[in-house]
């Protein structure tokens, strides 16, 4: 299996033998004429149709199975008019009351109240944010890390061990139940490159594995008195951390400098979603370590014949990784639910990773931005939960369909007649992807 | 069976592969297809053996017009294909791979095996291969995992058969039992197109010669012609591949290979026991044909090949033993003989590929972050002195021309502060005027006073090149011989021989 | 193994035989220490065999029995051990409830092995099996007929598999990718349905069970009978699924071209055999095959779905895929395994053993690890297994 990283450069298959250079200035298109081209062709526009269609279908299915409509369809053909009538109220419905959960909402009294929501989108973001992050980081280096629910469980052991057990100041308990976090993670995941470097075992699988290794393994602590049980409980359930080592919450942040009393959940972990997105862009863009990283991704045996230790690459990639993916473990038991864990506490956050990866196209601040949108569907999920009886789990299928639909280009172009983009069309290569 | 191609016309975006193309052979007859290696000649047998759809002309078989939409029509129709590298599954038996596609069966889809190993041993001792039915073809040598290619085609009755440069991974005697075997075949009835870019094999076998350049027939010839008169035809000028160098001022040993050996993932010594030295100021050619231990022998050097035993110094410092980043560091150059696979990054940009080999130090990293600055002013200088033609140092590599992909390549490894430079088939692929580019700069890097280790399979090359000439065969090296040693000799000694002169 | 040192006192009482059972054997006492010694000496002993058999023999592989043996003796001297001074182990229903969670994972892994041969990576058998429960447990209450519900999950598994399928081979997208994304697009649907259809209409949700059939005079052997020979249709389906599995691939027309497509794909195409064509019809096949298997969990184990109720048997399936080489017998044997490691967990709690159950369950997955890292047997995936063949 080869995990083809489904970067922005997706499409750049080898030139034919002896096709001549592109640079001829006398037949190119005009710029304007390209730009345009590009922009219809090229990956933001597929994004973004991909994400119409994907509520579309979400729609179908919420209008296909809601009562109303189900009844106006009983005396369709006396008056059809009702049967539209009733998706409109359906759909309307859903998606309105899905903006009402994750962005603002009209109903509320004042700004503080109304923008409420777009700080529960920010609050479900950051674990999106942060795990994509590992995730992307993996795909860059032709890795594919589907071990986020083992390392964020490893890790929120870790980290909430740290947050219970050992009283220390404010912040730097925080600080290091964090780092004890990225710990966590980073060996986790560090299992899979070591493997992967010195055995050849394939990633996907390992990870695969690994995430139910974890699972069993905190679950077996977590029911265990004296390791991660909460002491004269019967539950399989940590205790709280304390309170030096929960993320502050930023309203609190926002007080203290003499803001109004508010009560948003968005804590310091968005804060710290915000500098680790940073901290990937740098590492991939700007350091020699992300330029290794980006070589053994694109070309392992150049990389290797340019003296790049790639079995170390991997080893490395997988440790950040693994580290980043942590970080939404810290971010549930230190930020989002810091009153005790139980063995569900990755709430699918590791597999919504690699879907916010896929969608931020591995970049930095495209996951950062997937992040934000996935953390608003999950966001006002809820509120559709509450106020239409929409389960959902309806976000799962939205973000699924998304994925399928960037992840092949050409479909979303089918779907809605967009030109071909202007990059050569694929050959057969007599010898390429499959003979190697 | 006559074949006919009339006008066939194969694009590739805006290159024109195969341009109104015709062709006739003959029934019984062997025709040679000659041409440089780009020149058109593998697309215009895929184009024949249905594998692309031509986007004009036709093929005729017998006078009658063919639609082939896949390589099955073109079976069924009498043509087959014996593919430069080879269409077998490595793991299927003999007798699995001849009859896949058209597979004996008795009742109930079973598959009927005893059929098939009766098959192969029919057509095996009508033309006396060796061959048995039930090995598994990963286990087999490569000259007889050709003959396996052959049985397949000859069992499904080919009346046409097309050999796509068949002789590259053979020894000359392998070769040599090629050529016989194909004058058997012709006198079987069988029609053969033979495609190769290697003139004396055409003049020995061919009944007639097709010459293709840069995707036109640009005339037939007998194989009376002479080497020059095909030569010419083939690139389009009097070759003049001898460049023009001054005899070499050989300083003092640089590069000491002492008993050197590779051993492979299968415990076989792919190398064995080879010792030579370089001089600082010399070119030495590594020759030999392709396959017999010249890749492995330049992976060690770079620190490639896990398993090694003997010793490698450079200049007194033991370079065996380094990883490759440490044989880089300690300032050898290498231009890899796949410059797609190991060469290049073809997703990157010019300037990224030009730091390739220098992604964790000084200049181009300063405390582990890139100076992007220091290496878009080395790009824009590398790409004029170098003369790459591309849009800019931000042109991705894979959209560059193979002339242009391994000036990116020469441009990076001659930047650096060479105390060695190892070029491996160097201009594999690339035309004429790119070749004669990549040699002046060899050999201007040797009258630097750099020692220089070339391996090539190309006679000419060897020629143009070398100050001395190290022949290996089956791992070993026959012999080190002068670089003004004759082609006779040089040939005999790439068959394993080992003439009297150069035992002297 | 050194774990089995720490001496256990007493003796190990085995059941052999049923209430119900025909023949009636008595239960067997063992005195513990001395068995596991001698055990454990049988199993040095046959590790030293297959050490012979990969130094000196022609293939030097361990030959299939020798690890069935080891495996068989290894599983009775753990029993013996962790079952010192309890209740007696009932051997027939260990083994029954391991046939029973083995049946789906062996429909997976088969399911997992037809596709990969064609070099279809499937990652989405766990989508498979979820589907061909939901499927199965709709149409089968609906319409009352177990049979036509077994015909939906046959259904939903091609469709998911369909999915699959067109991504992989039309749209070239990475097939781990769309594995994973189908599991879960899958999980979504099926959950956001049963919560909005299934619970506000519950006869949409209960299915009459398959009866159990027990095979005349099969059925009364021994130990065996009972275990083997008085099951479902679906079992007796999954033994009929294994050999025409293996007998297709390895012995037809159709089997060694679909191998041929999984391992050099273009040799394929040049010989004739139409590559997209070959990999789309197996890998719709090897959808239908894992959907039986999702019908075991809503016409078999239960009558009713629930929301995610194949809880990662895909994955364990998976693992019996890459633990059994990527063929269809060892792919079973593998699913039989990891369904007695689960199912031995529930039997020891039941007996009071103080192994904890988490170990147990967490067993397939470890060892997929230890298989996938050439720790414990040599497997070779088929040489074009994920990649695209771009025409």
């Amino acid at each position: 299996m080869s995990a083809q990283p489904p970067s922005g450069s997706a499409g750049a298959l080898p030139a034919e033998p002896g096709r001549a250079p592109s640079a001829e200035p006398g037949r190119e298109a005009p710029a304007a004429n390209r730009i345009l081209r590009e922009i219809f062709s090229g990956g933001a526009v597929v994004t973004v149709l991909a994400v119409v269609l994907a509520l579309l279908i979400a729609g179908v299915l919420i209008a296909a199975t809601d009562s109303g409509v189900q009844a106006a369809f009983g005396y369709f053909f006396a008056q059809p008019g009702d049967s539209f009538l009733a998706i409109g109220n359906a759909v309307g419905g859903a998606y309105s009351s899905l903006f009402q959960g994750s962005i603002y909402n009209f109903m509320r009294p004042g700004f503080l109240n109304g923008i409420k929501p777009l700080t529960e989108t920010l609050t479900f973001a950051t674990p999106l944010i942060v795990a994509g992050l590992g995730v992307a980081l993996a795909f860059r280096v032709g890795m594919f890390n589907i071990g986020g629910r083992g390392q964020i469980l490893i890790a929120a052991a870790v980290a909430g061990w740290i947050s219970w057990s050992f009283p220390m100041p404010f912040f730097i308990h925080a600080l290091v139940a964090t780092i004890g976090a990225i710990v966590g993670g980073a060996l986790w995941g560090g299992i899979a490159g070591l493997l992967k470097a010195r055995t050849g075992a394939h990633e996907v699988i390992v990870t695969i594995m690994l995430n139910y290794v974890a699972f069993y393994l905190i679950s077996f602590m977590l029911r265990t008195p004296g390791a991660l049980q909460s002491a004269g409980s019967n539950n399989p359930k940590s205790p709280a951390a304390l309170p030096t080592a929960v993320y502050p919450k930023l309203s609190d942040l926002i007080t203290l400098f003499g803001g109004g009393p508010t009560t948003f959940r968005v804590n310091a972990g968005f804060i710290i979603a915000i500098l680790a997105t940073i901290f990937v862009w740098y590492i991939v863009n700007r350091s020699s370590l992300g330029f290794r990283f980006r070589a053994v991704g694109e070309n392992p045996r150049a990389a290797r014949v340019a003296g790049i230790n790639v079995n170390m690459v991997y080893i490395l990639a997988m440790v950040l990784s693994g580290g980043l993916v942590g970080l939404a473990g810290a971010d549930q038991v230190l930020g989002s639910t810091p009153s005790g864990f139980s063995s569900g506490v990755d709430a699918g956050i590791g597999f919504d990773a690699i879907t916010v990866a896929l969608l931020g196209r591995s970049r930095p601040w495209g996951v950062f931005f997937s992040g934000l949108l996935f953390g608003a569907l999950k966001a006002g999920s809820y509120t559709m939960q509450a106020s239409e009886q929409i389960p959902i789990d309806i976000v799962l299928v939205v973000q699924s369909v998304i994925v399928l639909l960037i992840a092949a280009p050409p479909l979303v172009r089918t779907v809605f007649h967009l030109p071909k983009p202007g990059i050569q069309p694929r050959t057969r290569r007599t010898a390429g992807v499959v003979t190697k | 069976m006559k074949l006919q191609l009339r006008g066939i016309t194969k694009r590739f975006g805006a290159l024109v592969a195969n341009d109104h193309i015709d062709l006739t052979v003959g029934s019984g007859e062997i025709h040679a297809l000659l041409g440089e290696n780009g020149a058109g000649k593998s697309t215009l047998m895929n184009v024949l053996y249905g594998m692309y759809p031509a986007d004009e002309g036709e093929v005729l078989l017998d006078d009658v017009i063919q639609h082939f939409t896949g390589p099955g029509d073109a079976m069924s129709a009498g043509i087959g294909m014996v593919h430069q590298h080879f269409m077998l599954i490595p793991v299927f038996t003999v007798a699995e791979n001849v009859i896949l596609g058209h597979e004996p069966t008795r009742a109930g889809g079973r598959l009927d095996l005893a059929a098939a190993r009766a098959k192969v041993r029919e057509i095996s001792s009508r033309f006396g291969f060796d061959v048995d039915p039930d090995a598994v073809v990963e286990d087999l040598p490569v000259g007889v995992q050709q003959r396996v290619e052959i049985i397949k085609a000859l069992s499904r009755d080919a009346k046409v058969l097309i050999f796509d440069e068949p002789t590259a991974v053979l020894t000359p005697q392998e070769t040599d039992e090629l050529m016989g075997i194909m004058r058997q075949l012709k006198a079987a009835g069988t029609s053969i197109v033979f495609i190769t870019h290697k003139l004396r094999e055409v003049r020995e076998v061919a009944d007639r010669i097709t010459v293709i350049r840069l995707g036109k027939v640009v005339g037939d010839a007998p194989p009376t012609a002479s080497n020059a008169e095909l030569a010419s035809m083939m690139v389009g000028r009097a070759v003049e591949l001898m460049i023009e160098k001054d005899p070499e001022r050989p300083g003092a040993e640089a590069l000491v290979v002492e008993d050197l050996s590779v051993i492979d993932h299968n415990d076989q010594y792919v190398v064995s026991h080879v010792s030579f030295s370089v001089r600082a100021g010399e070119v030495l050619v590594i020759a030999g044909v392709q396959g017999n231990g010249q890749t492995e022998l330049t992976e060690a050097i770079m620190g490639l090949q896990p398993r090694i035993e003997g010793k490698i110094s450079l200049n007194g410092h033991e370079l065996s033993g380094r990883s490759t980043h440490g044989v880089l560091d300690a300032g050898v150059g290498f231009v890899p003989e796949d410059r797609n696979e190991d060469g290049l990054i073809a997703e990157f940009t010019i300037a990224e590929n030009l730091m390739l080999d220098r992604s964790s130090s000084a200049p181009f990293v300063r405390a582990g972050s890139l100076q992007l600055g220091v290496l878009q002013e080395f790009a824009e200088q590398k790409l004029t002195e170098f003369d790459i033609r591309a849009q800019g140092i931000d042109s991705l590599v894979g959209q560059l021309s193979g002339g242009n992909q391994q000036k990116v390549v020469l441009a990076r490894e001659l930047s650096r502060e060479l105390r060695l430079l190892v070029a491996a088939q160097p201009t594999r692929g690339l035309d004429v005027g790119s070749i004669e580019f990549v040699h002046t700069r060899i050999i201007q890097a040797r009258d630097a006073g750099i020692p220089v280790v070339v391996v090539s399979t190309e006679l000419d090359e060897v020629v143009a090149l070398a100050d001395r000439i190290a022949v290996m065969f089956r791992g070993g090296i026959v012999g080190i011989v002068p670089g003004d040693t004759s082609r006779e000799t040089l040939g005999l000694m790439m068959a394993g021989e080992v003439p009297a002169e150069a035992a002297a | 193994m050194f774990a089995f040192g720490i001496p256990r006192s007493g003796s190990s009482t085995f059941g052999l035989s049923t209430s119900r059972d025909f023949f009636q054997i008595p239960p067997v006492t063992v005195p513990t220490v001395g068995t596991v010694t001698v055990v454990a000496i049988l199993l040095v002993v046959l590790a030293v065999v297959a050490h012979l058999f990969v130094d000196r023999g022609a293939t030097g592989k361990v030959p299939l029995w020798l690890a069935a043996v080891f495996a068989v003796l290894f599983l009775f001297l753990f029993l013996t051990w962790a079952a010192a001074g309890l209740r007696s182990v009932p051997i027939p229903g260990l083994l029954i409830g391991s046939l029973a969670l083995a049946t789906p994972l062996i429909f997976g892994s088969l399911g997992g092995v037809i596709g990969e041969r064609a070099g279809v990576v499937n990652v989405a058998i766990e989508g498979q099996l979820l589907f061909g429960a939901f499927s199965a447990a709709v149409v089968g209450s609906a319409t009352h007929q177990p049979l036509v519900g077994l015909l939906a999950a046959v259904v939903g598994g091609v469709l998911v598999s369909w999915v699959l399928a067109a991504f992989a081979i039309k749209y070239l997208v990475d097939q781990v990718i769309i594995g994973v994304v189908l599991n879960v697009l899958v999980t979504g649907l099926t959950n956001f349905l049963y919560s909005k259809v299934l619970v506000a209409d519950p006869a949409l949700n209960s299915t009459h069970r398959f009866p159990r059939m027990p095979i005349p005079l099969l059925s009364d052997i021994p130990i065996i009978g009972p275990v083997l020979f008085q099951q479902t249709i679906i079992t007796y389906l999954m033994y009929v699924a294994v050999f025409l599995t293996w007998y297709m691939l390895f012995k037809t027309r159709w089997g060694l071209r679909v191998r041929a497509v999984g391992e050099h794909p273009q040799a394929a195409d040049t010989v004739g055999i139409k590559v997209q064509r070959t990999r789309f019809w197996t890998v719709s096949i090897a959808g239908a095959v894992a959907g039986i298997g999702g019908a075991y969990y809503t016409l078999d184990a239960v009558s009713s779905f629930g929301k995610e109720m194949t809880n990662g048997a895909g994955f364990i399936a998976l693992a019996a895929v890459i633990f059994g080489g990527w063929h269809p017998i060892k792919a079973a044997l593998a699913g039989l395994l990891f369904g007695f490691a689960t199912n031995l967990q529930s039997t020891l709690g039941i007996i009071g053993s103080p192994v904890p159950s988490e170990f147990l369950l967490m067993l397939p997955y470890v060892i997929t690890i230890f298989a996938v890292a050439g720790l414990v047997g040599q497997s070779r995936s088929p040489a074009a297994d994920g990649k695209p063949y771009i025409t």
